[in-house]
């Protein structure tokens, strides 16, 4: 059995020398390849996270001071931040911000709620998949722009409309991933709790949304961008203020500077609520802190 | 295993292992050879396993060599099958298509023969534990990693699985590293038996009573009283009036 096998070809510098000579046959001991995971510093990681934004500004950068960009295309930092600074001057820009968010967080907390109940019941009783899953299926491939003319015939121009159309967009994702993380809870732990006597909303509010807390989580992600497209479509209709409001601005007006400077606004709106739910898992996850492969 | 012990095939100098101030391995000389079974005591959290996963690559050490042979595996406290694929495809992980044939003799030599199609979440406990343990035959090691393997079987299954690793153990000849908190699985299967404590080995006894063992033999007795006792456990006088046998 050992003979049959030649032993594998040695030297790649990790044969240790000094261990070969006295006892026979010994000679091909090595060190074990390293397998396990490296712990990171957080100030590495914190580096390379932010190496490729800070790449591709440096590139926007470098080619908008050489010309090699012509501002017709795309407007130069410089530029954006003029018209940044102009906005905040007259105030604009918290007043846009304000609105928008506003009419997000309402959205979001209605749309998001119930598609978190949902997910739920559809996760956890068989009636409720049966009865919430087909619909919402069925929903998820209606796109929610589809619904803006019926809507402003239901609801007028209004706040009502806005916060309704962003509320509909954002029912879908969040039932589907609280539906995934809701499934992959684990089945024993659920049925132990049954049988100490929780049931419905204790079991639901005590075992399985902790649980399934990293996919609702992640789904908020998602209903928050979301909401940001919701809220372009929305305001372009009867708005006076908002960031999607901004965006048609600089498409009646031209100002390639508004455009960029839009486009800017949302990539750090979209680094906010990233920064942010990452802040709420390690807050609202105590128990996910420290587990390693053991 | 009476047969005499083949070439080295774990050599480990002066390993020290921390993790932040708690010094789980301090200074470990240990040196294995092939066809020695190698029994590895000490209460939770004593550093058996760290040891045991330096030696697999896992972990690495603040200083001290450790060297092993190159044809190296461990088999787990839980099975550790890929869910998505069947036993076979598990059995041969990593390998190629070629070693299909060996994967099947690997099964059939731990009882599995005919479940080669079968997908994991079919099989009972210790089914998928010997499946684990073919997956680790097919390589054949030069080196048996063994991280409480037998823990998480019924007590019945737990025998067996025991006897079949003694047996694959006397015939393929690995040097073999047990990580267990059971005393009789050590005297059961080991050739030697170290008791860790405090980061070093406590004790360390040679086993050599006739296989296959007793446990009720008079040695095998006196050394478990005395394994028992390097890893603090003391017999109570009161709760034990009877017999001898715990």
């Amino acid at each position: 059995m050992t003979l049959e096998k030649v032993p594998p070809a040695p030297p790649d510098g990790t044969v240790a020398k000094d261990a070969a000579p006295e006892e026979t046959g010994a000679a091909d001991l090595r060190t074990p390849a390293w397998i396990g995971t490296r712990r990171r510093h957080p100030l590495t990681s914190l580096a390379v996270r932010a190496s490729v934004p800070a790449l591709l500004v440096a590139v926007w950068w470098y080619g908008s001071a050489n010309g090699r960009i012509s501002p017709d295309v795309l407007a130069g930092p410089g530029a954006v931040l003029g018209a940044f600074e102009e906005l905040v001057g007259t105030g604009q820009l918290a007043d846009y911000l304000l609105a928008s968010g506003r009419r997000a967080l309402l959205g979001v907390l209605a749309g998001a709620g119930l598609g978190l109940l949902l997910g739920i019941a559809a996760g956890l009783s068989a009636l409720g998949e049966e009865l919430i899953d087909p619909t919402l299926q069925m929903k998820r491939a209606v796109p929610f722009l589809a619904l803006v003319p019926l809507f402003i015939s239901w609801f007028g121009v209004g706040e009502t409309f806005k916060i309704v159309l962003i509320a509909v967009a954002t029912v879908a994702p969040m039932y589907a991933y609280t539906y995934l993380g809701v499934r992959g809870v684990d089945r024993k732990v659920v049925e132990a709790a049954r049988g100490f006597g929780l049931r419905g909303a204790r079991l639901a509010a005590q075992v399985v949304v902790p649980s399934a807390l990293p996919s609702i989580l992640m789904a908020l992600r998602i209903s928050l961008s979301v909401s940001l497209t919701g809220l372009i479509a929305a305001e372009q209709i009867g708005a006076t203020e908002g960031i999607g409001y901004l965006v048609t601005l600089a498409q009646q007006y031209y100002r390639n500077d508004y455009m960029v400077l839009c486009i800017v606004i949302y990539a750090l709106l979209g680094l906010a609520i990233d920064l942010a739910i990452r802040g709420v898992e390690r807050l609202a996850m105590p128990w996910q802190r420290q587990v390693r492969a053991r | 295993m009476s047969a005499p012990a083949g070439e080295v095939a774990v050599r480990v100098r002066g390993l020290r292992k921390a993790f932040g101030d708690k010094v789980v391995l301090d200074g470990i000389d240990l040196e294995i050879r092939r066809g020695e079974f190698f029994a590895l005591l000490g209460p939770s959290g004593t550093g058996k396993t760290t040891l045991l996963r330096v030696l697999a690559g896992l972990e690495r050490p603040d200083s001290g060599t450790v060297l092993t042979s190159a044809r190296r595996t461990t088999v787990y406290q839980e099975p550790r099958l890929v869910q998505s694929r069947r036993v076979l495809a598990n059995v041969t992980l990593g390998l190629p298509r070629s070693a299909r044939d060996a994967g099947r003799r690997a099964l059939a030599e731990v009882g599995l023969a005919g479940h080669e199609r079968a997908w994991p979440a079919t099989l009972s406990g210790g089914e998928a534990q010997r499946a684990a343990l073919a997956r680790a035959l097919v390589r054949d090691p030069q080196v048996l990693l063994l991280d409480e393997p037998f823990a998480a079987l019924d007590a019945l299954t737990r025998l067996q699985t025991q006897d079949l690793v003694a047996e694959l153990c006397a015939r393929h000849r690995p040097a073999v590293v047990l990580v267990t908190h059971d005393v009789d699985e050590a005297l059961r299967l080991a050739d030697r038996v170290v008791v860790l404590r405090d980061g070093a080995f406590a004790s360390d006894q040679t086993i050599d009573l006739p296989r296959p063992r007793d446990r009720d033999d008079p040695a095998a007795v006196d050394l478990r009283r005395s394994l028992l006792s390097d890893l603090g456990v003391t017999p109570v006088p009161a709760l034990t009036p009877r017999t001898e046998e715990y």
